[in-house]
């Protein structure tokens, strides 16, 4: 067990291997509890979504999720998150443990809509059931009819008789549910689940494996490739701003950032040598420090190195050979192209 | 669990003397509090080691950790077996797994160390 933002977490139960292949080839269970709920409800909802939210919320149907990010005023991230429109009046907002509080505040500093804003973290356990017999697994545990809800989509249905929030979104590169229940029948869904997978070899999975598994997906990870000195367009992750949609926390800067230019970029690479690229490790190109490794380590599924470094823009091209300081010696790797793993597509 | 015959580092590394030659590993609870064993860094035959003072690395997925030598000498044979199978030190931490063999320069040294008993109350401490 670690320490994780206040929480006793398990960094593994089987083994960080054993537990990433359940979820790539069948499935596994994370108890991601840690994670913060805020809900924000009121006329003034979407506006104050809207505001503090990179992403365009008013696309959201109700029972739709978005990808989204939190900006400071100067461009670099607070946080990133999923925004779930549950109604016209009322958005389910999922951030990250450590950043909670914070998260909070900043939504509440910027809060000139009244809209109502809930802490409402003690209210729900999270559980993410994935991998590709996710769906087969949570079948067993519910009446809601899981065919019909799409990826990013989710419905307030029940499970083991519980109410639960279902959502088809996750943080392996996998198809899977994250499910949000009372705290008080957080420890039976979650037993329930394990024996619902049981003839599917599902795994109970740690920190450990969620790591590995959204490193493979190229999936940020806050305090890694995203915190407040970096910026979306930096992090490869333009995709979630809507510059058009109109006045948001962060725009100002971003458009004086896009005016004079994006100096480094977020960049997938592999190692060529027998060598492990860890977090903060220094990127060497042409003998000169140039950047450094925000997350690196074994790929379990693909059965190689890799990991995301940030470089000056002038070397972000792919198949570029670079060096990485491993402990005092350099050791060859090579920028690739991201994700480094994605799943084929199916359904849903 | 733990073999009388071997001596321990309370860093979790292990010697077994057979004559003027220390085989050195980690134990079974390195490897467990380490997880799955991705990579073994051995030092090069005929290094010269200190006691305390790294022998080499083991990464496991989630991290990387030093090796200590137990003992200082020079470093004989090493376990070329582990470049490709790094799991086997999760495996067999106390058998096929050992990672070098010492020629002992100071054997006194010895007395440094942890017995079984020792270094089990050690373990049943940190767990």
């Amino acid at each position: 067990m670690v320490e994780f933002g206040g929480w006793e977490m398990p960094v593994q139960y089987s083994g960080i291997i054993e537990e990433h292949l359940a979820v790539r080839r069948a499935v596994g269970l994370f108890d991601v509890s840690h994670m913060g709920e805020i809900e924000i409800r009121g006329p003034e909802a979407l506006a104050l979504v809207e505001y503090v939210t990179t992403n365009q919320a008013s696309r959201l149907n109700a029972g739709q999720a978005q990808y989204s990010a939190m900006l400071y005023e100067h461009g670099g991230f607070v946080d990133d998150l999923l925004v779930h429109k549950v109604a016209d009046d009322h958005y389910f907002l999922c951030v990250n443990a450590s950043n909670q509080e914070k998260d909070y505040r900043h939504i509440l500093r910027y809060n000139r809509f009244r809209a109502e804003v809930e802490f409402a973290s003690d209210r729900y356990v999270q559980l993410a059931l994935q991998g590709p017999r996710a769906e087969q697994t949570l079948r067993r545990l519910t009446a809601t009819d899981l065919t019909a809800i799409r990826y990013y989509h989710f419905t307030d249905g029940e499970v083991c008789g519980v109410p639960a929030r279902i959502a088809r979104t996750g943080y392996t590169g996998e198809d899977g549910f994250e499910l949000y229940v009372a705290p008080e029948h957080g420890v039976r869904v979650f037993r329930e689940l394990l024996r619902a997978g049981e003839e599917f070899g599902i795994r109970p999975c740690g920190l450990g494996a969620r790591n590995t598994l959204r490193l493979e997906a190229k999936m940020a990870l806050y305090g890694h490739e995203i915190d407040a000195s970096i910026r979306p367009p930096e992090a490869d992750l333009n995709w979630i701003v809507k510059m058009d949609k109109g006045e948001f926390v962060g725009r100002a800067a971003l458009e004086r950032l896009a005016a004079a230019g994006v100096r480094r970029k977020l960049v997938g690479f592999e190692m060529l040598d027998r060598a492990i690229a860890r977090d903060g490790y220094p990127v060497y190109v042409e003998g000169r420090a140039v950047g450094w490794v925000t997350s690196g380590g074994p790929a379990p599924f693909l059965n190689k190195n890799i990991g995301l470094c940030y470089l000056p823009v002038e070397f972000a091209e792919i198949g570029r050979t670079i060096q990485i300081g491993v402990r005092g010696r350099l050791a060859e790797a090579q920028t690739v192209r991201t994700p480094f793993y994605k799943r084929a597509k199916t359904n849903p | 669990m733990y073999p009388e015959d071997f001596k321990y580092t309370r860093e979790h590394e292990w010697v077994k003397v057979e004559g003027d030659v220390g085989v050195v590993g980690i134990t079974f609870y390195a490897q467990q509090a380490l997880g799955d064993i991705v990579y073994v860094d051995l030092p090069k035959v005929g290094t010269r080691v200190e006691q305390g003072k790294p022998l080499g690395s083991v990464e496991s997925v989630k991290a990387v950790s030093d090796i200590y030598a137990p003992v200082s000498g020079e470093v004989i044979e090493v376990n070329e077996a582990l470049v490709e199978q790094p799991e086997l030190l999760n495996r067999d931490p106390h058998g096929a797994a050992w990672l070098a063999k010492i020629r002992l320069n100071s054997p006194e040294e010895l007395n440094n160390l942890l017995d079984a008993a020792q270094y089990q109350a050690l373990v049943a401490e940190e767990s």
